[in-house]
């Protein structure tokens, strides 16, 4: 009974949570990956981009409110999702057109086009904040939990509570749609086929007479639609906070790279292994050891390896560790 | 034009701007305005250093900016009494178990054999070591934090004369700078940049939750100054004198009095650190690092080191960094480690160098002046713009009301603007490399 009830803590607060961080994670990593694969640099303003994915959709979810429109026990933003995509796809293809191809016609470095991103980042963020300002915007509604801990006690009679957010299970759910639609396109269809090769080998694929252009502009439609789903995703899971989406930066590049930039199924597994190792180091373990131990060895402390407030630099740690020990990634990527 | 009269022509144009605020605004807003430019100035001749001669792309300029601002607290504060037997000591010998854990680690893997047993022994010693290290360390920082918490529960500094501190927050930056460098610096451009953001955020998470160190978010306010203070003038009758002499009331003649002493102060490090760098570029060394930068394999074949040339510089300008953090900090007369933003403290300082012109000493240094002068003045020109947007609108209305309050918001947008401009049409910036 004491080792289903440390089960059932462990669930609640640490596996339930990682795997939902883990799915945001892994569809932000996803498109800073796309991007690194196929127009090859490292785009800062990938954070950005969620936040005005995410102001769209919580704009549009405040729109339908007023209309009176819901989605039963489902948040509306689900129903505010697909014109937020097509509003970010808007944007991404405006600062395409207008910022990153003329260094793709010059074939800059890489790192030029960085800083480029830099200057896009700024903008975007300049942009967030101007529309909805810096402040935390709620726009969850509809049925909070799945399973409440108070509905998980009656039914089961254990000492420990197990509650799932909904917005954990929609999070969960939207990714596995988004990741296998990602990956049937990138593996079944024409557009996507050309999408691996151009991301294999620049020169063959322009051989065989793709079409850069028309590549690149699917690349960052799809990067549109990922960035744009994984920042509502965070949002409804957490709060809408501009600033907060700059620092996903982070762990999301650390989870891209963890798994080998430019490697869609790295990005993934990067996801999952950053949101694991955040929230298992920062996670107080003495709830679950004080069921899973006897009780002469029951710890005293909280058994909190760092405070959370620290979360940034396991990300941080493994990805240095990754970096110095195997620098392709878990998933061999491609380095330029 | 010549790049001469072109530099000169730039420089006078911006300090007419700060001229134009002093006669249009006040001179305390033109003042204030050059100040911070002189110390953003100098930031960005160190970014300057690490990209324009040696191409690393270090993005975590806002870390050792904070921790210029923390040598200030470490150098100039006054210890706090009993700290150190508390606990202070305990916590010195708990940061030597940690490094000596590091360092064991180290030796061991170069010792043994790779494979299992070298995994399994690595794993034990960093296990051990990181419960020994806790173990010594959370009890001493209960100790020094339960000290007077309202007002201290801090370690203190040493004492020292608050100049003193600025070069001690190059040393200190340095100090990091290498340990980052030596695990970092092999990387990529693009790892690299990943590597040096994330390294500043912990070093702000740092500053924000040791307590110990420098009372993290609770701040420390009223640090030393080398200048004097302005009610201490007001009441000097000879200084009252004078500024009646000059028909200022004394008030305003104290403030803009002590601005302009730390005017002279900030302008005196800048020209030191200007004349270094101009210096260094021009050496043999300096084009050795810009040989490197342009092709690093060619340097490496003539037989240049170049992990330990990249090793140096990048200790060299975060050291530059690290002495302007310290110089605002001692400006603010506080430190807040809640305010470090990467936006304000990386990114800006990147477009300075961007804009000024990178690889070139004096468009780092101009890029500092006009751009910190923009993040200012953008703002009230902002306000001004929507205030004659909405001119029409009706008192009241919410679109109004939403357009005035986000003004603010302009100004990382026109920097994103300019930085995007000035890339595509001048992509060596105002004053290019030579």
């Amino acid at each position: 009974m004491d080792l289903l009830n440390a089960l059932v803590a462990l669930s609640n607060f640490v596996i339930i949570p990682a795997i939902a961080y883990g799915s945001q994670l892994a569809l932000g990593a996803l498109g800073v990956t796309l991007i690194y694969g196929i127009l090859r640099f490292s785009n800062f303003a990938h954070g950005d981009t969620m936040a005005f994915g995410a102001m769209l959709a919580v704009l549009i979810t405040w729109l339908l409110q007023s209309m009176g429109v819901s989605f039963g026990p489902l948040p509306t933003a689900l129903l505010a999702l697909p014109f937020a995509i097509l509003g970010t796809m808007a944007l991404v293809l405006l600062t395409d057109r207008v910022v990153y191809r003329f260094y793709r016609e010059q074939k800059a470095k890489p790192v030029i086009l960085v800083i480029v991103s830099m200057g896009v980042m700024f903008i975007m963020n300049g942009l967030v904040r101007f529309i909805i300002g810096p402040n935390d915007q709620r726009f969850s509604d509809g049925e909070r939990f799945i399973i409440s801990v108070r509905e998980f006690k009656a039914l089961t009679g254990l000492k420990e509570g197990l509650a799932i957010k909904t917005t954990q299970g929609i999070t969960v759910v939207v990714a596995v749609i988004c990741v296998a639609l990602l990956f049937w396109f990138l593996n079944r269809t024409r557009t996507g086929k050309s999408m691996r090769a151009y991301s294999d080998n620049e020169d063959l694929a322009l051989l065989s007479g793709i079409n850069p252009e028309r590549v690149v502009m699917y690349t960052w439609l799809i990067v549109a639609a990922l960035a744009t789903t994984a920042g509502v995703l965070y949002g409804l899971d957490k709060s809408f906070k501009p600033f907060v989406y700059f620092q996903l930066l982070l762990p999301i590049f650390a989870a891209a790279i963890v798994g080998g930039l430019g490697s869609p199924l790295g990005a993934i597994a990067g996801g999952f292994v950053i949101a694991f190792s955040e929230v298992t180091i920062t996670y107080a373990w003495k709830k679950v050891l004080k069921y899973a131990m006897p009780e002469s060895l029951e710890p005293s402390s909280l058994v909190q390896l760092l405070s959370t407030d620290y979360k940034f630099a396991v990300s941080f740690v493994i990805l240095i560790v990754v970096l110095l020990f195997k620098p392709t990634g878990l998933f061999k990527g491609n380095s330029v | 034009m010549s790049e001469t009269t072109r530099a000169t022509a730039l420089f006078a144009a911006v300090f007419a701007m700060i001229a134009l605020t002093g006669f249009m605004q006040s001179w305390n807003v033109a003042l204030l305005i050059l100040n911070m430019g002189l110390i953003s100035a100098i930031m960005s001749l160190g970014v300057n250093l690490q990209w324009g001669f040696a191409g690393l792309f270090n993005v975590g300029v806002m870390g050792f900016v904070a921790l210029g601002g923390l040598a200030v607290v470490l150098t100039s504060a006054a210890p706090v009494e009993g700290a150190w037997s508390a606990g202070g000591w305990r916590i010195v010998i708990a940061m030597l178990a940690g490094a000596g854990t590091i360092v064991g680690t180290v030796m061991v893997r170069q010792r043994m054999a790779k494979g299992r047993a070298r995994t399994i022994a690595t794993i034990a010693i960093l296990a051990i070591g990181f419960f020994v290290y806790r173990a010594i360390f959370d009890p001493a920082v209960g100790a020094v934090e339960a000290i007077n918490p309202a007002l201290q529960g801090n370690l203190g500094g040493l004492n020292l004369p608050v100049l003193v501190a600025w070069p001690m927050g190059g040393l200190l930056a340095a100090g990091v700078a290498w340990l980052i460098g030596k695990t970092a610096l092999g990387l990529r451009s693009d790892y690299l940049a990943i590597a040096t953001l994330g390294i500043a955020e912990i070093i702000v998470a740092v500053m924000k939750n040791e307590d110990w160190l420098a009372r993290g978010v609770k701040n420390m306010v009223g640090l030393d100054r080398p200048v004097p203070y302005e009610i201490d003038l007001q009441n000097t009758s000879s200084f009252v004198n004078r500024a009646e002499g000059l028909g200022l009331d004394p008030a305003t003649a104290s403030s803009l009095f002590v601005k302009l002493n730390y005017s002279i102060l900030f302008s005196v490090v800048l020209v030191i650190i200007f004349v270094m760098a101009q210096l260094a570029l021009k050496s043999p060394w300096g084009r050795m690092m810009r040989a490197i930068r342009d092709n690093e394999v060619a340097a490496e074949a003539m037989g240049k080191d170049v992990t330990n040339r990249h090793l140096q510089i990048f200790v060299l300008g975060s050291a530059v960094c690290g002495i302007a953090g310290a110089m605002m900090t001692t400006l603010d007369g506080q430190l807040t480690p809640g305010t470090y933003q990467p936006l304000r403290y990386t990114f800006l300082i990147w477009v300075m160098v961007i804009v000024g012109g990178s690889g070139n000493n004096l468009g780092a240094v101009l890029g500092g002046f006009l751009i910190w002068f923009l993040w200012v003045q953008v703002e009230p020109m902002g306000l001004w713009l929507m205030e004659m947007i909405t001119a029409g609108m009706p008192e009241g209305s919410g679109l109004k009301k939403h357009l005035i309050d986000s003004a603010a918001h302009m100004r990382l947008l026109t920097m994103g603007v300019i930085l995007l401009l000035v890339l595509r049409f001048s992509p060596r910036g105002l004053i290019p490399e030579k």
